[in-house]
């Protein structure tokens, strides 16, 4: 076919909010042809997933396409009713989200949600929907389909869930799959299986695919041309090579850089017109400890049982001295959040021993540990920085709070004095310390909780995937300034993340856990670099990374 | 799917298990509470104004109110444990004799309150739901609203007038069927179905048509709660992620709305209508009243007015346990109905 199968022209779409109506895409202009897998990169905020949800109908009800044309095989699929649009949806075009366990029905058996969509578009017998319900369980690889037929969803890993989606939206073989971010939140290892099978079965049945994620580094390992979109805009498109190797744009240039490479390190992150400020910080030479000081923290055999059951974690040992990094990386059961809320004393350990500082905590219970003089030496940072606020808080509440619990300070000057000097140090603006969570946006949240985690000046942060939540562009300022954090004030730094680029430019050290054990355990260049394990290779192969050598040009 | 089940009924009986605590205490603390209340049961009973003191004193040692009020808790609960509920002074009879009598008229009428409103509110909060903020949408609010804002006795009484007095489409508001109508053998209890097992269609008829109006007052009270309980959680879930995948692939308009969305928006209905149930079956003593049922409801007002204690907490302890019964019954329900409870 010479005819582009999707073409969408000048595309504009706007929602009706509390305070008027807001353009969240302007003027998209894209082609698909037929076959092909094209990536739509941006970040939260561009319009990428709200393209992807006119083009299939699927926009909230606030949401109404106010310009231009979506022609899929030459039909204005903005004016399609009725009917006309059923036949399309599904049977023509599908798509498949992120999330994929809340979009699949919660009390409705797998096996009967996948034939509800086949009897939609075939008129055939339920006994042969369910007999071709079963053939996709089999195409996107699940084990022992006849009995998963009959499962629920909250039977299902994240992984599997998502190969139902994948199942149900070609049931009707379409002709495009639209892929909003389908696997973000997925394990590394379970990303990799999941885009391979979702290529694979693009390839064999020649189904175009436009695949809408913020990693540059997925859409540059299966797409062969990408668009960027910033602002509701297409502000670029190109293959992957071209726009790595030579953006052209100012935001994809900031872009490309944010993203993590095999090779880069922190002071990578950003364009170098911001660089300076940093290569400042790095460059003064750090203070090696004095020769036989006592390690900060030291964890003996720790483990960790809940109710009945394996143990969570069994036998953890590690060290970490004043100032140093440590990551703790693994896929998502492998227990590697457990660890770090029983070493800042979140949860009780079932056995073994935490000493911090050499004395010995881990025996005071996780209740009363707020009493205890450590309290303030170990903080946390949590995973998600919408949850993790007070919503009644404000920015200054939030940073003053543990300075009035833990220092025992009063309000006033004084009070007022050390929140703006925290602010200060992790770059938050001071007009913004009386504003409320969501007021804020992503990045200066994730200030305002680092901010209140080193306010009562901390020898130890823990820090729970801190940056999962944020874009890449506001992840490389965080792990920027958290590196700044811990060479300005020593602050050791305990990094849980399944974002293994993440921890290899940050961390000194890393361990690898799997199923509650230590995997391998080393400096982390040399881990990464030369793995010992089969499943530490595994990890690290199945890291999307942004190649603009040989290698991809080698793939194609 | 055996496993399934087998786990609804192990988790059924711990409920029930854990709820025996609670029972004992409802017990423990009626018959206190009867004891506080102002009144003396002997005075009431006695065989008129002008009783001597030596009657109403045998009076008071006959039903065993000259013992400390310890003792007379330990007789009272030795007496439950045999199933002995006591006697009432009002009707002479065996408190369990008059609550059995009693029951099904008011279980009858509180089926059929809740089987109107659920008929009512689920498709009303259903069409809400769909139109949010549109004329229907309000039209039902404003109709939830007058249901919740009219007592049942008034809207009890503008229904008699209206049916009965205006229209005379309805007969006389006088219990459960009119005095010429020959009772069915009983077998349940329930009037409309001993007249149907009985082969009896007009006699059936005219215990729907007495039946049909206390009904009705009732449901106008408690559709409010399950309309907007409905809309909330159809809301909830028409904006859920698996509908907008239902739609994803085309799926037809019913199949959306009711397979995907209702059926997971009806699972906090139940547990609305449960708690409506219990409710209504004590609550309901304001239409029994007006429509002159033979329920338990008045039958305990008629007792607590008197000072007859045994009546009163018989009848608190048949609330309690039927509360608790039906909360077991949501339980179940709810474990059929959502696959991931039996997990949890």
């Amino acid at each position: 076919m010479s005819e582009d199968l999707l073409r969408i022209d000048d595309l504009h779409v706007s929602f009706s909010t509390r305070r008027g109506m807001v353009e969240a895409v302007r003027g998209v202009t894209l082609k698909v042809e037929a076959g092909e897998m094209l990536g739509l990169v941006g970040e939260s905020g561009s319009g990428k997933s709200v393209t992807g949800f006119a083009t299939t109908r699927l926009l909230d009800p606030a949401g109404r396409v106010t310009g231009g044309k979506i022609l899929f095989r030459g039909q204005d699929v903005t004016k399609l009713r009725g009917d006309d649009l059923r036949q399309l949806q599904g049977a023509a075009m599908s798509m498949i989200f992120q999330n994929p366990r809340a979009a699949l029905n919660p009390i409705r058996a797998i096996g009967l949600q996948i034939a509800d969509a086949i009897l939609t578009h075939k008129r055939i017998s339920k006994d042969a929907a369910r007999a071709e319900a079963l053939e996709l369980l089999r195409a996107v690889q699940i084990r022992d389909p006849e009995t998963r037929m009959n499962a629920y969803p909250h039977e299902l890993s994240g992984g599997m869930c998502q190969r139902v989606m994948i199942a149900i939206a070609i049931s009707c073989n379409p002709a495009l799959l639209i892929a909003d971010e389908p696997t973000t939140g997925l394990d590394v290892t379970t990303q990799k299986v999941v885009m391979d099978l979702l290529a694979e079965i693009a390839a064999a049945r020649g189904m175009a695919t436009v695949l809408i994620t913020h990693d540059l580094g997925l859409a540059a390992r299966y797409c062969r041309r990408i668009a960027v979109m910033e602002r509701g805009r297409i502000v670029e498109e190109a293959s992957p090579r071209t726009l790595f190797g030579a953006p052209q744009h100012a935001y994809t240039r900031r872009l490309v850089a944010a993203s993590p490479t095999a090779t880069s390190g922190i002071a990578d992150l950003v364009t170098e017109e911001e660089r300076e400020g940093y290569a400042a910080v790095v460059s003064r030479p750090r203070q090696e400890p004095v020769h036989g000081t006592p390690p900060l923290l030291e964890v003996r055999k720790l483990a960790k049982r809940f109710d009945e059951g394996a143990a969570a974690v069994a036998d953890f040992s590690m060290t970490m001295a004043g100032g140093e990094s440590v990551g703790l990386v693994g896929e998502s059961g492998s227990g590697k959040s457990t660890t770090s809320r029983m070493i800042c004393r979140l949860i009780d350990p079932s056995e073994g021993e935490i000493v911090f500082d050499g004395q010995s905590i881990g025996h005071v219970a996780s209740r009363d540990f707020h009493r205890s003089r450590f309290r303030k030496d170990i903080q946390m940072v949590f995973q998600d920085p919408n949850e993790s606020l007070n919503p009644r808080f404000t920015a200054f509440d939030c940073i003053a709070h543990p300075l009035m619990r833990l220092d025992r300070m009063r309000g006033g000057d004084a009070l007022r004095k050390r929140v703006e000097d925290c602010a200060e140090r992790v770059g938050l603006q001071l007009d913004l310390l009386p504003r409320f969570p969501h007021q804020l946006s992503g990045g200066q949240k994730a200030r305002v909780g680092i901010a209140r985690a080193i306010a009562c000046r901390p020898r130890l942060l823990v820090l729970d995937e801190p940056t999962a939540a944020l874009d890449v562009s506001v992840q490389a300022v965080v792990l920027q300034l958290l590196d700044r954090l811990r060479r300005e004030n020593d602050i050791a730094l305990l990094f849980v993340s399944h974002d293994l680029n993440v921890v290899r430019m940050l961390c000194d050290r890393t361990i690898v856990l799997r199923n509650g054990g230590i995997v391998e355990q080393g400096e982390s260049r040399a881990l990464f670099d030369n793995p010992k394990t089969d499943y530490t290779r595994k990890l690290v192969e199945a890291i999307p990374h942004i190649e603009t050598g040989p290698v991809l040009a080698a793939a194609l | 799917m055996m496993t399934g089940l087998g786990a609804t009924v192990a988790r059924a009986g711990r409920r029930l298990l854990s709820s025996l605590p609670a029972l004992f205490g409802v017990l423990v603390f009626t018959f206190l509470l009867m004891r506080v209340l102002p009144g003396d049961p002997a005075v009431f009973f006695a065989s008129g104004p002008n009783a001597g003191k030596e009657e109403i004193e045998q009076i008071r040692k006959q039903m065993g109110l000259d013992k400390s009020v310890p003792e007379q808790l330990v007789f009272y609960l030795s007496d439950i444990g045999r199933g002995n509920l006591g006697r009432s002074m009002m009707t002479g009879q065996p408190v369990l004799k008059d609550l059995r009598e009693r029951l099904p008229a008011s279980l009858e009428l509180t089926f059929t309150a809740l089987l109107i409103a659920l008929i009512a509110a689920v498709p009303l909060g259903v069409v809400a739901a769909l139109k949010p903020g549109s004329l229907v949408d309000h039209g039902v609010r404003l109709f939830c609203a007058l249901g919740v804002c009219v007592p049942t006795f008034v809207s009890g009484l503008l229904l008699i007038y209206v049916f009965y007095y205006l229209l005379g489409l309805a007969p006389d508001p006088t219990g459960r069927i009119d005095v010429f109508t020959s009772l069915p053998p009983q077998r349940t209890g329930f009037l409309s179905i001993d007249f149907l097992l009985a082969g009896d269609i007009e006699g059936w008829w005219a215990a729907c048509k007495q039946l049909i109006l206390p009904a009705l007052s009732m449901a106008l009270f408690v559709i409010a709660p399950l309309a907007r309980i409905t809309r909330a959680s159809m809301l909830v879930s028409l904006g859920s992620d698996f509908v907008r995948t239902a739609r994803s692939v085309g799926l037809s308009w019913q199949k959306v709305v009711v397979t995907y969305a209702l059926r997971n928006a009806i699972l906090p209905v139940i547990t609305i209508a449960g708690i409506v149930f219990s409710t209504m079956l004590g609550a309901n003593v304001l239409v029994e009243k007006v429509f002159s049922w033979p329920g338990v409801a008045s039958y305990a007002l008629d007792a607590l007015l008197s000072s007859d204690y045994a009546p009163v907490q018989g009848f608190v302890l048949l609330m309690a346990g039927i509360f608790v019964l039906v909360n077991l019954v949501v339980d179940i329900c709810y474990g059929i109905a959502d696959p991931r409870v039996s997990i949890g």
